[in-house]
């Protein structure tokens, strides 16, 4: 097998890390979930191009055997997993919602130094 | 009729239940709702143990589709164990709830706090029942969304809850995102999600790269599922953040069901049969267990507050629990699933402890606990008794556990474990005495009259601490229904 004939593990893989990379360094909470996104997204296409068969069409049963079907379950699996990702996105904006209220800022590291600078001040716990 | 849907049934009522509450408004409806399908749930569960152990294993088709093609659900005696376990102590906190729940969390949201609690509970039971590798991804991430939110909602008592809910969320779904491309790579090399078709057909298939590759991302993505070192980032914000019972039900159930899908996928997917688990695939296990138990450990014994403790003590026991798994040996495995329930039971009435200080103190901070072992002395009493437990000490339920482990890492000649365990044991005396010390010894800084915990706080934390303290001195019969199920696991095919 060639490397340039892998292509689709080779684009599952480069977009995994874009992800992981952007969860990592970005400090902007609502751009660590787009980078989470970006993540996700990197499995449904490792997902679906397992489903894929040379010369497959959508798996319709038809009366001729000749035909090759195109995996349908591996698709299947990822509505699934979409729905459940939809829903992470979701719950995590909603709590950015919040953390802007409470802190008045999205900034991971400015959280962290207001949560400090409460700490020292002794203020602990309301 | 019933009996032939346990497995089914046990998962239903609690999501029914987590409708119904939504519609059942605020006000005291919302929680008796709650507690009901919790109740009922557990009744099933017993129903269930009480089968499995009569006839082996039960197995239930969903829509009567033959098994590889359709969902199976399948229940073995480690499966029933961890769901009467989750239910029960589901119960136990349910009970709790209803005063901290009220004194924490905004009236017109207590409705859909227990819609997230039933929805929490739901996942975790359904992880234990189905037999489907997927299945257990999409009920994980149904738990682990409701657990989620359901930290958030300690905003109302400190705002640190929802930077701590975020980061949880975060490293929760690149950990379910890493469990997904393992169960994507072993279906592309065997075309099945069936737990036992795969075992099957793994045992079939010469070592090759994408099996390891498999491995690697299942057993990364649980690792920070139930907070192994040095993936444990998460748990002691979220523990020590979040509402007093969902950190006593997070606590006690959640990790547990992370190590029973560890468990689930080590030893029923690869299974010990297969040749596949060898010496080379655990050491990295065993050095993070290790290091796990004494890190977490001496952590405990430098933090400022009572819950913060108790979520580093937690990081240190799960390190028990996997060292045990790691190791493949009869006496470690066992060792491991005892100290599963036993430490469920402990840390979640050890929460509750916690949680009690909270709602009569307004925080459980050290510096405010000197001399409140006088004041409220059952709480404190509960303290010393799941203390001791966390040590170790003969006469409790730890002491059990932690002494198959020592056998296991005796037997199986790896002398650094044992010096691990005894380590951690130690660490564990001096953190659990620097709180006692506290409590008792100390000198009280304010005169302020403090009274006594309700007794709808104080019954819960003693179900939980005095089984606890049941099981340490009557121990022959868990250890028995244990050692099947270890038996089991270890006999390959669970």
């Amino acid at each position: 097998m060639s490397i340039l004939g892998s292509y689709n593990d080779w684009i599952f893989v480069i977009l995994l890390m874009i992800g992981l990379y952007g969860v990592i360094a970005r400090h902007n909470l609502v751009k660590k979930v787009i980078s989470l996104a970006i993540f996700q997204t990197a499995i449904f296409l490792l997902f679906i191009s397992m489903g894929v068969r040379t010369g497959g069409v959508a798996p319709i049963i038809q009366d001729d055997p000749s035909i090759t079907y195109a995996s349908p379950l591996v698709q299947v699996l990822i509505l699934t997993a979409i729905v459940v990702s939809l829903s992470v996105f979701a719950v995590a904006l909603a709590i950015i919602v919040n953390i802007r209220r409470a802190y008045g800022t999205i900034e991971a590291d400015e959280i962290v130094l207001i949560d400090d600078r409460q700490e020292e001040a002794g203020e602990g716990t309301p | 009729m019933i009996e032939a849907h346990l497995p089914v049934l046990v998962v239903v009522v609690l999501l029914l239940g987590a409708i119904v509450t939504v519609l059942g408004g605020g006000g005291r409806g919302s929680w008796l709702v709650a507690l009901a399908a919790v109740a009922t749930s557990f009744f099933l569960a017993l129903r269930l143990l009480e089968k499995v152990v009569s006839d082996g294993s039960v197995r239930e088709l969903l829509g009567d589709w033959p098994a590889p093609w359709g969902i199976e659900l399948h229940v073995d005696l480690l499966g029933a164990i961890i769901i009467t376990l989750v239910t029960g102590v589901g119960l136990v906190t349910t009970f709790y709830s209803y005063r901290s729940v009220r004194h924490e969390i905004a009236a017109d949201r207590v409705n859909l706090f227990y819609s997230l609690w039933l929805l929490a509970i739901t996942g975790m039971v359904g992880i234990c029942v189905t037999g489907d590798v997927f299945n257990i991804y999409v009920l994980l991430e149904v738990s682990s969304l409701a657990m989620y939110s359901l930290v958030a909602m300690g905003k109302d008592r400190d705002r640190r809850a929802l930077p701590a809910a975020f980061n949880y969320l975060v490293l929760g779904s690149i950990a379910a995102s890493f469990i997904l491309i393992g169960i994507g790579y072993l279906y592309m090399l065997t075309g099945t999600l069936n737990i036992d078709d795969l075992h099957q057909r793994l045992s079939q298939l010469p070592q090759n790269r994408t099996l390891e590759t498999a491995f690697a991302f299942l057993m990364v993505g649980l690792s920070i599922k139930v907070a192994l070192f040095p993936l444990h980032l998460w748990l002691p914000e979220a523990y020590s953040r979040a509402p007093t019972a969902v950190a006593a039900l997070l606590s006690a159930t959640a990790t547990k069901v992370g190590i029973y899908i560890t468990f689930r996928f080590v030893f029923s997917v690869f299974g010990t049969d297969t040749g596949f688990l060898g010496v080379s695939n655990s050491t990295i296990l065993l050095t993070c267990a290790a290091l796990a138990i004494v890190f977490g450990s001496l952590s405990a014994a430098r933090q400022k507050s009572l819950s913060r403790i108790l979520a580093y003590s937690s990081v240190a026991q799960i390190g028990y629990i996997v060292l045990g798994l790691a190791l493949l040996e009869k006496n470690a495995v066992e060792g491991a699933l005892l100290h599963t329930v036993f430490h469920a039971l402990m840390k979640g009435g050890l929460f509750m402890v916690a949680g009690i200080y909270i709602y009569r103190l307004g925080s459980n901070d050290l510096d405010r606990l000197r001399g409140i072992g006088r004041k409220m002395p059952w709480t404190s009493a509960a303290l010393v008794a799941g203390g001791l437990g966390m040590i170790g000490v003969p006469g409790t339920a730890g002491f059990i556990s932690k002494l198959y482990l020592l056998r296991g890492t005796i037997a199986s000649g790896e002398w650094l474990l044992t010096a691990a365990i005894l380590l951690g044991s130690i660490f564990a005396a001096i953190y659990v005495w620097r709180v006692l010390e506290i409590v008792y010894l100390q000198k009280a800084t304010d005169d302020r009259e403090i009274k006594e915990a309700p007794l709808e706080l104080l019954i819960p934390t003693w179900t939980l601490l005095g089984l606890s303290i049941a099981v340490g001195l009557h121990s022959s019969w868990v250890v028995e229904l244990l050692e099947g199920a270890a038996a089991a696991m270890l006999g390959g095919n669970g």
